[in-house]
């Protein structure tokens, strides 16, 4: 059973993380017009256009950093939750009940967010 | 032990919500929970969405006219808004729960200066940024559109 | 009507006995007022003059003991350290320390706390344990050794920590301010060598990891202990701890007494009777 001083020092860190990527990815996503950066949005227009989402795609690193913002975002997410969850005081059986179901749910997110992160990168480099 | 039936006297989760007569960091607490569940949600349902892309442009399109309309824009400025207090509200714990910003240990003379007092300009810088943030999301979504 | 001018004051209690009751429920007293009189005080004149089986805890009535923690008007607080006109009302609501089962009337069940405060040692762990029974000499430390500890040794153990804690209000695995702050009072003790034992506690469930500094702890303590302080003291310990970084600390060495050098006007002592 991992115990909670180790897995608190890595929720630590993978916020840490996450703020320095997620903080990219917000100024990209929703700051774009007070921060330009224009070589993110080469087309103009919104960044969730299929133009800049294919501009972003190519780009070898923006995936990179994804999955590291991805595996980083869901273990400080599910562990979070699960912290809430176990303080609500469950039965024991519960308590591994719900380790389990957060582990698979994270997982498998992880999985088939990477997935996309690999596929999408082709998929653009194709195009 | 006695024999007497003790009665359970126990908060629970009401003990999580305040009473008015409570300090900031208590609001500060419960706030930096409930905006990391928004952020949760959200997020496990944006890793589903923004997959599409892996499989093309009409994949894409499809997946994003699922999620536009004025309840998601709502919903995606109010995503801004709890990362913007949960990240910067999140770097102040991360400092305090290392021991930075609390003081160390001092001969407690009445009226007590306690490490809540110690970190009180840290927790009012943290609240502008998360402010600042606020302000500047609030401008790209609605403003300058 | 100023606080300085009542003549009487109403005290709303929450009583519950388990031989007659099914649930506590709320009475109201009218006491007179006399100035400068603190909750406690106010408890003595209900039970003298309106509810003589009014049962609460209380021993010293000046703030040392930590018998009395209740929940007055509100906040977790020493019945004989609040006055009654702090409260800025003529009327005072006392009820029993929540996060506690009531055991009758305001006397909270604190055996729990006691528990969680017992399973972290809060006592010196030394590997030699026959110098604390049979001492040979004093321990060493230096003023500054004793400051890193003795903000957390004012702690009186009365419990307004864990009434107020949010995490301990439901999570019953949660070991609680006072006892998290005792285990870092030991620890951080330059006389201690106990920090390997504590932490097979601390790196689990029952340790400091939920804690999230709401630090209502700190603001109801009556004596300054600072228990959210040391919580987040000794999180970082337990981090640099699991990092591997942290410096291990020798426990203090004993002065042994000078050997050789006698004063003839000083008596011998006398043998030991225990």
């Amino acid at each position: 059973m991992m115990r909670d001083q180790k897995l608190w020092t890595w929720h630590l860190a993978a916020g840490a993380v996450i703020l320095v990527f997620l903080g990219l990815h917000m100024t990209v996503m929703h700051l774009d017009k007070i921060v330009l950066l224009a070589s993110v949005n080469p087309a103009g227009g919104h960044p969730i256009d299929w133009q800049n989402v294919l501009a972003r795609g190519k780009s070898a690193a923006f995936a990179v950093t994804y999955v590291v913002l991805l595996g980083a975002a869901l273990f400080h997410g599910l562990y979070g939750l699960r912290n809430i969850l176990f303080e609500l005081d469950p039965a024991r059986g519960l308590k591994r009940a719900i380790s389990a179901v957060l582990l698979i749910v994270g997982i498998g997110l992880f999985v088939v967010g990477t997935w996309a992160a690999i596929a999408s990168h082709t998929l653009a480099k194709a195009m | 032990m006695l024999e007497t039936r003790a009665h359970p006297n126990r908060l629970g989760i009401w003990g999580w919500l305040g009473g008015g007569r409570w300090g900031a960091e208590r609001y500060l607490y419960t706030l930096h929970r409930l905006t990391g569940l928004g952020l949760v949600t959200y997020f496990l349902l944006h890793i589903l969405v923004t997959s599409s892309r892996a499989l093309g442009p009409e994949a894409w399109q499809q997946a994003m006219n699922t999620v536009t309309g004025p309840v998601f824009k709502v919903g995606e400025f109010l995503v801004f808004l709890a990362f913007a207090f949960h990240a910067v509200n999140g770097i102040r714990l991360a400092l305090i729960e290392l021991g930075f910003g609390v003081g160390g240990p001092i001969e407690p003379i009445y009226p007590y200066r306690t490490s809540l007092d110690v970190q009180r300009p840290l927790a009012v810088v943290a609240l502008l940024l998360a402010a600042v943030l606020a302000v500047m999301g609030t401008l790209n979504f609605w403003v300058l559109d | 009507m100023s606080a300085k001018s009542f003549t009487e004051v109403t005290y709303r209690i929450r009583r519950y006995n388990p031989e007659r009751d099914s649930a506590p429920h709320w009475e109201e007293y009218r006491i007179p007022y006399i100035p400068g009189m603190t909750v406690l005080d106010g408890l003595w004149k209900v039970k003298e003059l309106r509810a003589p089986d009014l049962a609460w805890r209380s021993s010293c009535r000046m703030g040392v003991c930590g018998s009395c923690g209740m929940l007055i008007n509100g906040k977790a607080r020493l019945a004989c350290n609040t006055q009654v006109t702090e409260l800025g009302s003529d009327t005072v609501v006392v009820a029993p320390l929540p996060n506690f089962d009531i055991v009758r009337d305001l006397v909270p069940e604190l055996a729990p706390m006691f528990d969680n405060h017992r399973a972290l040692q809060p006592h010196l762990v030394r590997e030699d344990a026959r110098e604390l029974d049979e001492p040979t000499g004093e321990f060493y430390q230096s003023a500054h050794e004793l400051e890193q500890y003795l903000q957390f040794s004012y702690c009186i153990k009365c419990g307004c920590c864990m009434a107020a804690c949010p995490t301990y209000a439901t999570d019953a695995l949660y070991s609680g301010p006072m006892p998290l702050g005792q285990a870092h009072r030991y620890n951080t003790d330059s006389r201690d060598g106990g920090f390997a034992a504590r932490r097979e506690v601390l790196a689990g469930e029952a340790g400091p990891w939920r804690c999230h500094y709401a630090g209502e702890c700190s603001r109801v303590c009556p004596k300054g202990v600072d228990p959210a302080k040391a919580i987040q003291l000794m999180k970082r310990e337990l981090v640099l701890d699991y990092l591997r970084l942290r410096k291990a600390k020798c426990p203090a060495k004993v002065a042994a007494k000078p050997s050789g050098v006698r004063r003839p006007e000083i008596p011998e002592a006398p043998a030991k009777t225990v």
